[in-house]
């Protein structure tokens, strides 16, 4: 993205674009997340930069820092072909961020991948806040660091399966029955 | 039955006019349904066969690709990514190692550009295949899918001699490609892909101006390209709206700079145009990849930087420092510079981007695959609702959202 868009976002808002810089290709602009609406309405509205298209919008956890949670919005132009992140800083203490649906429709499964994943709330949806992945009922956001890799929060309980019953068998002084006399690994109870 | 003895009225007035209340019909379009492709479950609101409201549920297929991707080292992300968009595994594969060489800041050789384009393109004549093929089924026309299947599994076939596997390929490696292409598969491959052409025409002479397909497609699952732009749609989807965005000519990548392609438009955004832009780019993936044959040089496959790639074996037998490279490589994983990327490629989906953040470790700190099915599937309400529920078949088939993207 040119860096005459990113000028005009600042001389736009100032103080507001807390910092702006280039990495690896990607123009990011950081804000905070009071004036997140504002900045995305503008880039949205706006005729110079036109980033009518959101293409993501996702959430990484760092742990060792305060704020935890960091949001990334990746929006689009088709018309003038440019790219831009925009980042936001959210606390772990008060996940709540306002909801950019209103202006992009695309954000609307990627918000819910957040709280989902992240348990980062979004206020003033134009639909409910439902989990994506998991289901209704589940406690807990997965992708968090905190959450183990195989998490288990006990809701499922998890049945001891001692053998499925496979029928008589094959027929007695056979080759398979003879076979079918010594167990394989797989079919030998699971030991918890 | 109205009580005739004690009617004044005219009787045929009262009876008519009587208003009569409907209520909505809810349906469970249920996870395991042959037309729903890759477990998903709709809630739809029915007046008569009319949807009011659709309701999609995901999350059967979710197998912790993000979490899994975080405890393991880079090279071991491979496979998970092959599972991702199941069809066209390659794409999937180098877009994800596109992302990996960015962050770290390498270059790969020419030669493997070539082979990363061709592979690229085979799978997205198959994903198509597969996109045409599944929805002519349920369309009803079971002989375009038999075509389709034939032609999908010759192009495997080839996958598989240069790969070593038919779908999730797991090829190619940070800094290149792992296997060179084999003897004598060019001549193959030019084969089959005039094989392929063949079955390809003889589903277009069934589908395209076949009078029962036109009424099922041409109209149905409306977009407006501000709507499609709205909703974050790319690819074939977006292209059918009149939009004109595809990666390989927006942010050329690879070699798309130096083969000659075209990228079909469509003009209404129904799901007559989705199916003619699919058909329209497998054409044009079969010339790009004959173009590159041309253009093809022999040469490396892989950088020769032993920070990122495995050292070859005599000298890992041999010498100390092989020894330790490939120790380190294999123990720690690749020491990706610490930094976030976002790196995007254009799948046969639409545009597939990977937002990756490394710590400079030898594992991911986040992995996240901006899968271009979400957005599709967040717009197929808006797709249709008010009209009629078989018009939902189409429409969801030609979106081509793949369970294993979607729900990563």
């Amino acid at each position: 993205m040119s860096e005459a868009a990113v000028r005009r976002l600042q001389d736009r808002f100032g103080e507001k674009i807390l910092r702006a810089f280039s990495e690896h290709g990607n123009d990011v602009v950081v804000v905070a997340r009071e004036d997140l609406l504002e900045v995305a309405r503008f880039c949205h509205d706006d005729e110079e930069l036109d980033l009518k298209l959101p293409t993501t919008l996702t959430c990484v956890d760092y742990i060792d820092e305060k704020p935890r949670f960091e949001l990334v919005y990746v929006l689009y132009s088709v018309r003038k072909k440019h790219r831009l992140q925009i980042r936001v800083r959210v606390e772990e203490g008060d996940p709540e961020v306002p909801s950019l649906t209103p202006i992009y429709r695309g954000l609307d499964y990627w918000e819910r991948y957040c709280w989902d994943m992240y348990g980062i709330r979004f206020t003033g949806r134009t639909k409910p806040l439902k989990r994506l992945w998991m289901w209704e009922g589940f406690d807990g956001h997965p992708l968090r660091k905190d959450f183990p890799l195989r998490g288990r929060t006990g809701q499922i309980p998890e049945l001891d399966i001692k053998d499925i019953y496979r029928g008589p068998g094959p027929g007695p002084g056979s080759e398979p029955a003879r076979r079918a006399a010594t167990p394989r690994p797989s079919q030998l109870p699971i030991v918890k | 039955m109205p009580d005739t003895k004690n009617m004044t009225v005219d009787l045929q007035e009262d009876v008519l006019d009587v208003s009569l209340e409907t209520k909505s019909m809810r349906l469970n379009m249920g996870p395991s349904h042959p037309a729903s492709h890759g477990t998903v479950r709709f809630n739809i609101e029915l007046d008569g066969e009319v949807i009011r409201s659709l309701d999609v549920e995901i999350g059967f297929l979710h197998r912790g690709f993000e979490k899994s991707c975080e405890n393991s080292t880079w090279t071991q992300c491979l496979p998970y990514t092959d599972r991702l968009n199941y069809v066209s595994a390659m794409c999937n594969n180098f877009g994800f190692l596109t992302a990996v060489e960015k962050l770290a800041g390498i270059e790969i050789p020419e030669r493997a550009k070539y082979i990363r384009t061709i592979g690229a393109e085979l799978h997205r004549i198959c994903d198509h295949l597969t996109c045409v093929g599944a929805m002519a089924m349920e369309l009803g026309g079971f002989t375009p899918f038999l075509y389709a299947v034939e032609a999908r599994d010759m192009l495997w076939d080839r996958v598989a001699e240069l790969t070593g596997a038919r779908l999730t390929t797991t090829y190619g490696r940070i800094g290149g490609v792992n296997r060179d292409l084999p003897e004598g598969w060019v001549q193959k491959m030019k084969d089959t892909l005039a094989r392929v052409a063949e079955l390809r025409e003889d589903i277009n002479t069934l589908l395209t101006h076949n009078r029962i397909f036109l009424e099922r497609t041409k109209g149905t699952g409306k977009m407006s390209a501000e709507m499609a732009i709205n909703h974050g749609f790319t690819g074939p989807v977006l292209r059918a709206s009149g939009v004109d965005y595809d990666v390989r000519k927006a942010h050329p990548y690879w070699v798309y700079d130096r083969v000659e392609f075209e990228v079909p438009l469509g003009t209404e955004g129904d799901n007559y145009d989705r199916y003619a832009v699919r058909m329209e780019e497998m054409r044009q993936s079969e010339r790009i990849i004959l173009q590159c044959f041309e253009q093809m040089e022999p040469g490396p496959i892989l950088i020769d930087d032993w920070r990122y790639v495995l050292p070859p074996k005599n000298e890992v037998y041999s010498t100390i420092e092989g020894v330790i490279g490939h120790f380190k490589h294999v123990m720690e994983g690749i020491k990706i510079p610490a930094g976030t990327v976002y790196s995007y490629t254009e799948s046969p989906n639409g545009e597939l981007g990977w937002y990756l953040v490394s710590d400079g470790s030898g594992r991911p700190y986040k992995v996240h695959c901006r899968a271009p099915g979400i957005q599709l599937l967040g717009g197929l309400e808006d797709m249709v609702v008010g009209s009629l529920l078989p018009d939902l078949i189409p429409t969801f088939d030609l979106i081509n959202m793949i369970g294993g993207e979607v729900e990563q």
